[in-house]
């Protein structure tokens, strides 16, 4: 009885402006850019299928489910440019069938970098999902489903969650497939979400391509191959990106239609359910530990980092930016923090990706840039504005400090990395997130 | 099937990107089999006999025919005239001055030793008048020759080309490396104009070395579309020289402008970047390689920009030399006006040389793994000369992907392509 479970990933990073070496001002962000292609999104995606998903759950009564992970980044987008979209988002969290997930606020690759900021981004994420939308949330999914044995040992020590969302990649899972719980390798209670990456990439990627013999995919096709799971399998993961509706796949794709479609063939099938994944994890046992010593992703063939850190101009930005971390939070600076964070979103290295680049292809997905290299130098400029604002900042800390600076000052002495008051706060344990 | 092809100057006489193009194109056609008849102008120097095994004195053309032992299939006939590349009526007369001078003294020594016969009124003073003049000779040299098409390349061999095709009535090909309004902008010589496009016209088929001139030569020459195919230029391969023989130790950033020091190749943009480098970066040189009719004012430039000290005019450099200083150099900058093609950023990126190019060039529709800019956006170029310099992980990507990118690029694929072109054309025929 197979039980299927949606997990939409939903984020738009903040581009950088044009920033040449020349520029002095320390605005890094293009909102003309961010703000058009957050509403054209909103446009041709998020409204639109938010009210899909909402009226699917109307008309079904709750039997149809799905999961969401926001970034921040995006959220602050969209209560700037969009917040009609928000506004929708507010509607699917109260109906009690829809369930967010808990991520890295900025997107970031902070986990392969830095324990500390990484902890601290999560923290800010889980809060500010709580106070949008009224959930704690239980499962953790990491930026680009980066994982290994280490991120899960971390995760589980934090005691907030009950799972963990990454690839099903081949060759971590060998023989076995995704459509169980596992339980990571050095955990007790934590369980794995494997994403079934055939099934969600016959939707997320081959939905339209004419070349593909299954073309065209029909709600009716699909749910027979999901049925097909029966027996041999307790759930089909389907994580893809939220864009895959109306942005990735056109709306003329009959993507919305197929969507429309989906819940009542697969539910059809008296075995069949949605679940949303704490109610997979809450409904099955793992059935297996999963060994993941090296790090993996859901990106590209290679399901590795290659496209963020891949080549020298990627792996030099990420380690310069990371490198300023503790400069940058003696600043006690919030402007300064947060500009750091924002270019922490794991975009920008995906625009300095080399690999693809001469063929051109996925990678150029509302890239903003013309080539990696254009990429590599303005991120370098603002890396090296934002790195001097932080030298006259405690330049003029050492000069006059002020009380409040001092007693700053006297906190980060005390060994604590964390940088601002909000980041303190325990969580207060909220009601638990609708769920039947 | 045999070419005649009206081409320029070879190794290791080259002043440019025609006379590497023509070389690099002839090799790999006699790589692949193809029988050329390789016909240029030459002002005969005593030295020249050295380079080339003399085949026989031709004096009813005044040329001299000679084979050079790493090409199989092809055949050279050099007919004296002084016609070069890149020369504009004005440098021309000056030029022609220059030479009789230079011949007279030089005739007197050992040229008639050499077989060669030269008259006194060998050369025309006025440029045309020798464009027309290197026709007519072209006409006599094709009479004792047997091919199947006439391939001719830029104007000043057009009208010979034109006279070869009319008067054995094969088949013409035109190979436009660049045009009159890349090398002056919108202040077009009429009369050149009128040589290119008649060529053009006349042509069967016309080549054009990037896509870029192929749009300009079918919309300010009228070209019909069908006619004009393009052929990109390649570069040659030699990786022998070792980094450590140079012998120049460097302290000093190396930014490299090398290219004929002229508007169409945007030496004043160069300047201004430079100077807007060096108002953050102080470990940096400047060096101009090249001549060209705005050398003088470049130089001046330089020093009116309060740079003088750190831009250094190398003047016009051959075969080692420029080997040596693409080895010094960290960083390659071509901002042209206009490019028909630009082969020169090839060869930098063949030395592991990055390179900054302009979008206005034909090279640019190419190299992915190269910066691109506007040529008038000096800010932007000095933008990422500063991030070249500054950052080794962007000089060594843009560096080994683009060496590695420019391997694709080989003159053995645009020799295939224009002898398809050859094939097509005499099939139409």
């Amino acid at each position: 009885m197979p039980s299927v479970c949606f997990y939409f990933q939903v984020h738009q990073p903040m581009r950088l402006r044009h920033y040449t070496v020349f520029d002095q001002n320390d605005y890094y962000f293009d909102d003309y850019k961010n703000a058009s292609i957050c509403r054209k999104v909103a446009n041709k995606c998020y409204l639109p299928a938010n009210r899909l998903i909402l009226d699917l759950i109307n008309r079904f009564d709750g039997r149809f489910k799905v999961a969401y992970s926001i970034t921040g980044v995006l959220l602050e987008q969209l209560l700037t440019f969009s917040p009609e979209v928000m506004s929708t988002f507010d509607a699917l969290a109260e109906t009690g069938c829809v369930e967010f997930l808990a991520e890295t606020y900025y997107h970031s690759l902070s986990f392969l970098y830095s324990r500390n900021e990484f902890v601290e981004q999560v923290n800010k994420h889980t809060e500010t999902i709580n106070k949008y939308f009224g959930q704690k949330p239980r499962i953790f999914r990491n930026t680009e489903l980066i994982y290994n044995n280490e991120l899960a040992t971390l995760i589980e020590s934090t005691g907030n969650f009950d799972a963990i969302i990454t690839e099903g990649a081949d060759h971590i899972l060998g023989y076995r497939s995704p459509n169980f719980v596992y339980k990571p390798k050095d955990c007790k209670h934590l369980k794995l979400l494997l994403k079934n990456y055939a099934l969600s990439d016959d939707i997320a990627f081959r939905f339209s391509n004419r070349a593909w013999t299954q073309w065209p995919l029909t709600a009716d096709k699909f749910a027979q191959w999901i049925s097909d799971v029966n027996g041999n399998g307790n759930v089909v993961n389907l994580f893809m990106d939220y864009e895959t509706f109306g942005e990735h796949q056109w709306e003329d794709t009959g993507i919305f239609d197929f969507m429309r479609h989906l819940p009542v063939t697969v539910l059809r099938h008296p075995d069949n359910n949605f679940k949303t994944p704490s109610e997979v994890v809450d409904s099955y046992q793992p059935v297996g530990i999963v060994d993941v010593p090296h790090v993996i992703s859901w990106a590209d063939i290679e399901r590795d980092l290659s496209a963020w850190v891949g080549n020298a101009m990627q792996s030099n930005a990420i380690h310069e930016l990371y490198r300023l971390e503790k400069k940058i939070k003696q600043t006690a600076n919030e402007q300064i923090i947060s500009d750091w964070r924002k270019l922490q979103v794991s975009d920008h290295f995906y625009y300095m990706c080399t690999k693809y680049f001469a063929d051109g292809d996925v990678h150029k997905y509302f890239n903003p840039y013309n080539s990696p290299y254009d990429s590599y130098i303005n991120f370098m400029n603002v890396l090296g504005n934002l790195n001097s604002r932080c030298s006259k900042t405690s330049e003029k800390q050492a000069a006059s400090p002020t009380p409040q600076q001092k007693a700053t000052k006297r906190f980060l002495q005390a060994g604590s990395h964390i940088n601002k008051p909000s980041d303190l706060q325990t969580i207060t344990p909220c009601a638990p997130a609708n769920q039947d | 099937m045999k070419v005649f092809m009206l081409g320029w100057e070879f190794p290791p006489f080259i002043s440019g990107g025609l006379g590497t193009a023509c070389y690099g194109l002839t090799r790999a056609m006699d790589q692949l089999g193809m029988e050329v008849t390789f016909v240029l102008p030459k002002i005969v120097e005593s030295s020249y006999a050295t380079h080339v095994k003399l085949l026989s004195p031709n004096s009813w053309v005044s040329s001299a025919s000679f084979t050079l032992s790493e090409f199989k299939n092809v055949r050279f006939h050099a007919i004296s005239s002084a016609l070069q590349p890149y020369t504009t009526p004005d440098s021309y007369r000056f030029q022609i001055e220059e030479t009789l001078r230079q011949k007279q003294k030089a005739l007197g020594l050992s040229l008639s030793g050499a077989g060669q016969i030269t008259r006194g009124d060998d050369y025309s003073t006025d440029m045309y008048t020798e464009v027309h003049r290197y026709a007519a000779l072209a006409v006599e040299l094709a009479k004792h020759e047997q091919f199947d098409i006439v391939h001719a390349h830029d104007w000043m061999t057009y009208p010979a080309g034109i006279a070869v095709s009319a008067f054995t009535e094969k088949p013409l090909i035109v190979h436009v490396h660049s045009t009159e309004f890349d090398r002056s902008g919108e202040n077009v010589n009429q009369t050149i104009y009128d040589i290119e496009r008649q060529g053009m016209e006349r042509a069967n088929k016309v080549i054009t070395v990037s896509h870029f001139t192929r749009s300009t030569v079918i919309n300010r020459y009228g070209i019909s579309s069908d006619k004009v195919e393009v052929v990109y230029n390649g570069v040659e391969r030699n990786g022998n020289w070792s980094l450590a023989e140079t012998g120049i130790k460097k302290d000093e950033k190396l930014v490299l402008f090398l290219g004929r020091i002229t508007m169409q190749k945007g030496p004043e943009y160069f300047l201004h970047a430079a100077k807007k480098v060096l108002e953050l970066m102080d470990d940096v040189k400047f060096v101009m390689v090249g001549s060209g009719d705005m050398m003088n004012r470049s130089i001046e430039m330089a020093a009116e920009l309060g740079i003088g000290h750190k831009v250094l005019f190398t003047g016009f450099l051959r075969g080692e030399d420029v080997q040596k200083i693409y080895q010094m150099a960290d960083l390659y900058v071509m901002p042209s006006v206009s490019e028909p093609f630009g082969i020169a950023p090839l060869e930098a990126l063949n030395n592991n040389v990055p390179v900054i190019i302009s979008k206005q060039s034909g090279v640019s529709e190419v190299l992915t793994h190269a910066l691109k800019v506007d040529f008038w956006d000096t800010n932007e170029i000095a933008n990422k000369m500063i991030a070249v310099l500054k950052y080794p992980p962007l000089q060594e990507t843009l560096a080994s992907h683009g060496n590695f990118e420019v391997r694709k690029l080989r003159w053995k694929d645009a020799a295939a392509k224009c002898i398809k072109i050859y094939e097509e054309t005499l099939v139409a025929v």
